[in-house]
């Protein structure tokens, strides 16, 4: 239909491609990176029911609604659920990963400095969804 | 051309006619009325957000039905329906030929949206339009839900029928004299559309039985009580509504590309790259329905082919707005309504865009998933892209349709009121997302950050409410009372050339 020459969509087209393969490229290597948990990283084991999370530590200890960490240590979170979706997530720390009945996830995180952070359900969960959330409090190391 | 209103006719005339332009005017009008029963919905839900703590809804369940059907209502009984609508008035137009391949089918199609819309309002389920298992097999309270998963798919139905209908008119019913490199794009939108919802649309149909058998406790396809697997509904799910969002922007594309060249009194840049783009993406649209489940617990592998699939989406829809700038470039651009409405709905588009591209980066992902981010950005495209360029449409086909002309200030006052809100309420999510407020919440910690941002997204809702209470009014009195249009050339454009609709037509 046209007949004049379209070189400057292509040169716009091939700009878009390049800008497209670099963002690829630069995501694909950054999640390379953060899939990889890292070398005696300490288990939780985190479940999430209609409404609130519990939190069990490698040695037994068992929290509901709260979670206390160390600065300095890896960890590792293994998530399920007992019920129907929800979605695991400590913002401030872009950890989120859902949990899913009959599966179980895995995300982990290394707190850098003391202080507490929001854990939400991101996942719609039914009737109080909106106020699944527990406390993440990263202390100084005990030792 | 066809001037309904002009010649009166008792109501029961247009109801059980099957004539392309009278259940064009059904879809029409049906497809408003759902437009402002699910925005006043969003009214609501943006309201009860003003601040922290109950507000105006009462309690978080009747919350949840209300997102839950304005998103429905918005997607399958607004923008659908009114894609339908365009496409019974313009594609016989366009392909010259005098109805729809199949007018009694058309009309069943049609008359099948009213009782899902039915189903789906008396219900009021409380699922979310995701109908999320397992909560929506164990949890969801019934009635609601069954009766969402019988409307949702008795609407799939229509959008197949549809679907058929068009494909056949189109390919087989155009002009023998009439090329398929000849057919506006506009009916190529069309065309690209409907084969994206025969191939997408089977899939979620299957999935809904299997949700309805699962409810009923026959069958455990996606209940893990029972051995299911609750990711497989999201499988099922998002290979239908993936290309699904194709389905709905491609034919607000091919308003635009109706548009656009008229107002700018050129020809279309490039025909041949607008069509390719469609085909395109009606392709590429199936690569990518897993980006929705980067945080399921999908394999680094998986995600990868999804986020590859996703970015190659990006320079197809790149092509259409190149094709819009450059036939803008150096026209005579008159900005009537609908032309700002075009030209409002390509720069949300691109802004869309933008932040699809932010999403379908694995990690950056993990930051926006779930959180209003995801609200702001798809909003995007549903109001600022598809309603923006549905909205410019009815603008642009009222004159044809009734004969008289909307009144051209009010027009312009409600596209700007409609920007500058669209622009606060979701540009402004897009923001309280990064801040981590999940989606679909009835309340809120008082975090500061949060409640400004919520407050500055609920006063954009309302203005946008206000400018679309002045769309009515105009639409109402300006169809029954506006000045008698130049059918010719209604919007002074000068030469007929403009109007390749005003091809021969046998039947009128």
């Amino acid at each position: 239909m046209s007949g004049h020459s379209n070189w400057p969509e292509w040169i716009y087209v091939g700009v878009v491609v390049a800008l497209m393969v670099w963002v690829g490229a630069e995501a694909w290597e950054a999640e390379r990176l953060i899939e990889h948990v890292p070398e005696g990283a300490e288990t939780i084991i985190v479940t999430g029911q209609q409404w609130f999370w519990t939190f069990e530590h490698e040695d037994g200890t068992k929290e509901i609604g709260e979670l206390h960490v160390e600065v300095g240590k890896a960890y590792k979170f293994e998530i399920h659920s007992k019920d129907v979706n929800h979605s695991f997530n400590i913002h401030d720390y872009v950890v989120l990963m859902d949990a899913i009945p009959g599966r179980v996830n895995t995300v982990w995180f290394a707190p850098t400095e003391a202080a507490t952070h929001d854990i939400q359900c991101r996942e719609y969960c039914g009737l109080i969804h909106y106020n699944m959330r527990a406390t993440l409090y990263v202390e100084a190391p005990s030792s | 051309m066809v001037l309904e209103l002009q010649k009166p006719r008792p109501i029961w005339q247009i109801m059980f006619s099957t004539h392309h332009t009278d259940v064009g005017l059904l879809y029409l009008i049906t497809s408003l009325a759902f437009l402002f029963l699910g925005g006043s919905l969003a009214l609501a839900i943006r309201a009860e957000l003003f601040l922290p703590g109950a507000q105006i809804i009462g309690d978080a369940m009747t919350y949840n039905r209300i997102f839950t059907v304005h998103g429905t209502t918005l997607i399958f009984l607004f923008i659908l329906p009114f894609a339908s609508s365009v496409g019974n008035y313009f594609v016989p137009i366009m392909v010259r030929y005098k109805d729809m391949a199949y007018p009694k089918l058309n009309a069943i199609a049609f008359w099948m949206i009213p009782p899902a819309g039915a189903l789906i309002w008396l219900g009021f389920a409380d699922f979310t339009w995701y109908a999320t298992p397992p909560y929506s097999i164990i949890s969801a309270p019934g009635p609601a839900a069954d009766m969402w998963i019988f409307g949702l798919k008795i609407l799939g139905i229509s959008s197949v029928l549809g679907a058929i209908n068009f494909v056949v008119t189109i390919l087989k019913c155009k002009h023998p004299d009439m090329s398929i490199g000849q057919v506006p794009l506009l009916a190529w939108s069309f065309l690209s559309s409907s084969l994206i919802i025969l191939v997408a649309i089977p899939t979620f149909a299957a999935a809904l039985l299997m949700l309805l058998t699962d409810r009923l406790g026959v069958s455990g396809f996606f209940n893990p009580a029972m051995g299911g697997d609750p990711i497989a509904y999201a499988h099922l799910f998002w290979f239908t509504f993936h290309p699904e969002v194709y389905v709905l922007v491609i034919p607000a594309i091919g308003m635009m590309y109706e548009i656009i060249p008229r107002f700018s009194r050129k020809p279309i840049y490039s025909y041949n790259s607008g069509v390719f783009a469609f085909v395109l993406l009606s392709i590429v649209g199936f690569s990518s329905w897993a980006h929705h489940m980067y945080a399921t617990g999908m394999s680094f592998t998986e995600k990868t082919v999804f986020m590859v699939g996703t970015l190659a989406a990006v320079p197809a829809s790149a092509m259409h707005v190149f094709n819009f700038i450059a036939t803008m470039w150096n026209g005579r651009i008159k900005f009537s309504t609908p032309m700002m409405w075009a030209v409002g709905g390509i720069a949300l588009f691109f802004s869309a865009g933008a932040g699809g591209v932010a999403n379908a980066a694995m990690p950056l992902d993990f930051t926006t998933h779930d959180t209003y981010w995801v609200v702001g950005h798809f909003h995007l495209f549903v109001m600022g892209t598809i309603a923006f360029g549905s909205i410019g449409y009815l603008y642009y086909m009222f004159p044809y349709v009734t004969g008289r002309m909307y009144n051209e200030t009010m027009g312009k006052v409600h596209f700007i009121m409609s920007f500058v809100g669209t622009v606060l309420v979701f540009f402004t999510q897009h923001v309280l997302g990064l801040y981590g407020m999940p989606r679909r919440v009835f309340d809120y910690p008082p975090i500061p950050e949060w409640i400004a941002m919520n407050q500055i997204s609920t006063v954009g809702a309302m203005i946008i409410g206000v400018s679309m209470a002045i769309f009515l009014a105009n639409m109402i009195y300006s169809s029954g009372k506006g000045k008698l249009a130049n059918t010719e050339d209604p919007f002074g454009l000068g030469g007929k050339y403009y109007y390749p609709f005003e091809a021969k037509n046998p039947s009128h």
